[in-house]
């Protein structure tokens, strides 16, 4: 087992049996279950609504160069650049080169996950260069030097309380449980940031083709500020974030929304192209795109599992999977937590050390009924596993079982023989008490659950009896 | 009579047979003829959700040989029934057998789909004089579209009184071989999911799928909890034998 594996396990364990994560999480569930119920209900028909994004998806994904391409020519006509990064390394060193140039000391971040993925904060950090998270869940977890909880709410797993402890002790002055008071406390730490910044960089929810826009969206207006008073924004964003025109936001920013959150949609929904144009009165002077690939276009080679890059990033499969309601998304320890997360994450950071994200599922399949864009996901899961199994480590027991398996189902004679003797060495076992011990052979299922009763006769037998062989 | 072959899961033969023999009693008692094609063995759903898909493919091959004169087939589980319609189709895509395949599924059916849709009965004259809470089998519900199935038939056992559990359609936490894998997840999952057929008062927790009740039961027993699990086949092969005077009222 690799040690990322192994990393895993313990953690799991340990959130598993954690039962106040366990209510926390239960909590904030219930009430966004109740708000996404709610946002369905504003569609005329939800269901068409979700085939028509995942049609406008495909279609984006699938003539990805033609998109990027016009994008690129629509920014650069306004004077903006664009920077195409093949690997996160790529990335972060534009952004470190284009910092030292302008000499850049503060940097206003609005939430990025691309950003999460390239580790870009502890690069420019390095550089001795103050990065500020400004989306307020950010910047909680920023002051706990934690990553983010949650690709779209970071800090759902924390309590007022904690929060309240954590101002407390790190901005000083502060000393309430007052969710308005908190926030003001917030507010005036990050407006000190927007003012002192010389560069704002943000993510992008959409990439919109035909105007070389980046639309951007927020609850907390942190973005705009971050886009109008820096005089540098860098965009930093993967390829796969691109839809084809400006029309398609009209179904995409509510579909976003309510999945994300269940709002009908996001309180700001910005659209930026370019510097600030002659006669216009806001906008940086410099316009930054990094569109970045990082092993996306593996996926896209890839016609089985293309469909992952459809991905909004709303978050609605780590809300409806009941396994990371369990472990929490740190757990995980990859940026893309949830059933995105383990999909996604053998491809962009290899099927080897990622690969037990895919088999610590049920595959329910909840993951895949609230997908905004109908990614397969769960289906992906067992595909991985597939890839996992063909080309990379598997414990060769378990491989060995597996062909035991097929050999003794192979014959029915075999299978019902190999059932009556592993059911009497299991009788002859636990008639001597080593039910729960380590000579179990159910000890993998005993240890959580009781083992399940042992009936005399198999169905084949009793069938026999009763009807002659018929 | 029309004929219908059992598709008894390798686990259900082995480990819960009554299962089996119960659905097979309802069956003929709404007037099917019922086989047990016995060189039967496993669908290759633990390989195949394993990933072991080179291993399971030989299975789902012998399957289709053994299911191959049956014109209508059903399982005691939403799961191997999915392994059979919407799995096989992918599976043995580059198989000699992937036309059989993609049909095999057309004529395989979950046990309450097959009632509702294909015998078109609801009413099997059961008796089951108790309070019952049906999970939504992940399974059945998210592959075979079954949600309405097993409660309409549940509504017309005598007795029965059908209490609704909250978030009845999350995961037990079973997943095959998930649950030992994981077991610290799949137990915490099904301690949800018994925590919550708690809250609805049932004294019986039921399902489509025998895996499923396996996982509740095992938790709800290390629990020391006084609730059971019952497959619905088997509620719906309880019967009291009737008293000649309610017969004589019934002839009337």
């Amino acid at each position: 087992m690799t040690t990322t594996a192994q990393e895993f396990l313990r953690r799991a364990a340990e959130k598993s049996a954690d039962i106040v994560h366990r209510q926390i999480i239960r909590k904030n569930m219930d009430t966004y279950e109740e708000a996404v119920a709610q946002s369905r209900g504003r569609f005329q028909n939800w269901q068409s609504a979700r085939e028509r994004c995942q049609a406008i998806k495909r279609d984006a994904v699938e003539h990805l160069d033609h998109y990027l391409e016009r994008f690129e020519a629509a920014v650069q006509a306004r004077g903006g650049k664009v920077f195409w990064a093949e690997t996160g390394e790529q990335a972060r060193q534009y952004v470190l080169d284009l910092a030292a140039k302008h000499n850049v000391r503060t940097i206003t971040k609005s939430k990025s996950m691309v950003a999460e993925e390239i580790h870009l904060t502890p690069a420019l950090e390095e550089k001795g260069i103050a990065v500020f998270e400004t989306d307020l869940g950010e910047f909680i977890v920023q002051l706990r030097n934690e990553p983010p909880y949650h690709i779209v709410t970071p800090a759902m797993h924390l309590t007022r309380a904690q929060i309240a402890e954590l101002f407390k002790e790190k901005l000083g002055g502060i000393d309430t449980d007052d969710p308005v008071e908190l926030v003001a406390a917030a507010r005036v730490a990050l407006r000190r940031a927007f003012f002192s910044a010389e560069m704002g960089i943000t993510g992008a929810n959409f990439l919109v083709a035909d105007l070389g826009l980046v639309a951007i969206t927020t609850n907390e207006g942190n973005a705009d500020l971050g886009v109008t008073l820096p005089k540098i924004h860098v965009v930093i964003t993967g390829i796969e974030k691109i839809i084809p025109r400006l029309q398609d936001l009209a179904l995409f920013w509510p579909m976003l929304a309510g999945s994300g959150t269940g709002q009908p949609i996001t309180v700001y929904n910005t659209l930026v192209g370019g510097p600030r144009g002659a006669g216009e009165c806001a906008g940086p002077e410099e316009f930054h795109v990094i569109l970045l690939d990082n092993g996306r276009t593996d996926l896209l080679a890839d016609p089985e599992q293309r469909e992952v890059l459809h991905c909004i990033r709303c978050g609605a499969c780590l809300n409806a999977c009941p396994v990371y309601r369990n472990i929490g998304g740190h757990t995980y320890n990859t940026t893309y937590s949830g059933p995105i997360g383990s999909v996604l994450t053998p491809h962009l950071r290899g099927l080897n050390q990622f690969q037990h994200l895919s088999y610590a599922s049920s595959l329910c399949g909840a993951c895949a009924e609230v997908c905004p864009v109908k990614i397969d996901l769960h289906h992906h899961l067992l595909e991985n596993r597939r890839n996992a199994v063909n080309s990379a480590d598997r414990p060769v027991s378990e491989r060995f079982a597996f062909k035991m398996w097929k050999w003794a189902m192979g014959g029915a004679g075999r299978f019902a023989f190999a059932g009556a003797a592993g059911k009497l060495a299991l009788r002859t076992l636990y008639a001597l008490g080593m039910q729960g011990t380590a000579l179990d052979p159910l000890g993998a299922w005993t240890k959580f659950r009781a083992a399940p009763p042992l009936p005399g006769k198999s169905f084949r037998a009793q069938w026999k009896e009763q009807n002659g062989g018929r | 009579m029309p004929k219908v072959a059992l598709f008894i899961p390798c686990f259900v033969d082995q480990l819960m047979p009554q299962v089996g023999l119960d659905m097979a009693a309802v069956l003929r008692r709404v007037g099917y003829e019922v086989a047990f094609p016995e060189e039967q063995t496993c669908c290759g759903q633990p390989g195949f959700n394993s990933g072991y898909w080179n291993d399971a493919r030989p299975l789902a091959e012998r399957f289709l040989r053994v299911f191959r004169d049956c014109e209508l087939i059903v399982a005691p589980s939403g799961s191997c029934t999915t392994m059979v319609r919407v799995f096989y189709p992918q599976l043995l895509a580059d198989s000699p057998l992937a036309g059989e395949a993609t049909q095999i599924g057309k004529r395989t059916f979950e046990f309450s789909e097959f009632m509702v849709a294909v015998a078109k009965v609801t009413d099997v004259g059961a008796d089951f004089p108790h309070k019952v809470t049906y999970h939504d089998a992940c399974h059945a519900l998210r592959e075979l579209h079954l949600k309405h199935e097993p409660r309409k038939l549940l509504a017309r056992v005598r007795g029965l009184e059908l209490v609704e559990m909250p978030f009845s359609e999350e995961c037990c936490g079973f997943g095959g071989t998930f649950s030992t894998k994981f077991g610290m997840i799949s137990s915490a999952m099904g301690d949800t999911k018994a925590g919550n057929a708690a809250k609805s008062g049932a004294e019986y927790v039921t399902s489509t799928d025998p895996s499923c009740l396996m996982q509740i039961d095992g938790i709800l027993r290390r629990r020391n909890s006084p609730i059971r699990t019952i497959h619905i086949a088997s509620i719906l092969a309880r019967t009291v034998p009737r008293s000649v005077g309610s017969m004589r009222r019934e002839a009337r």
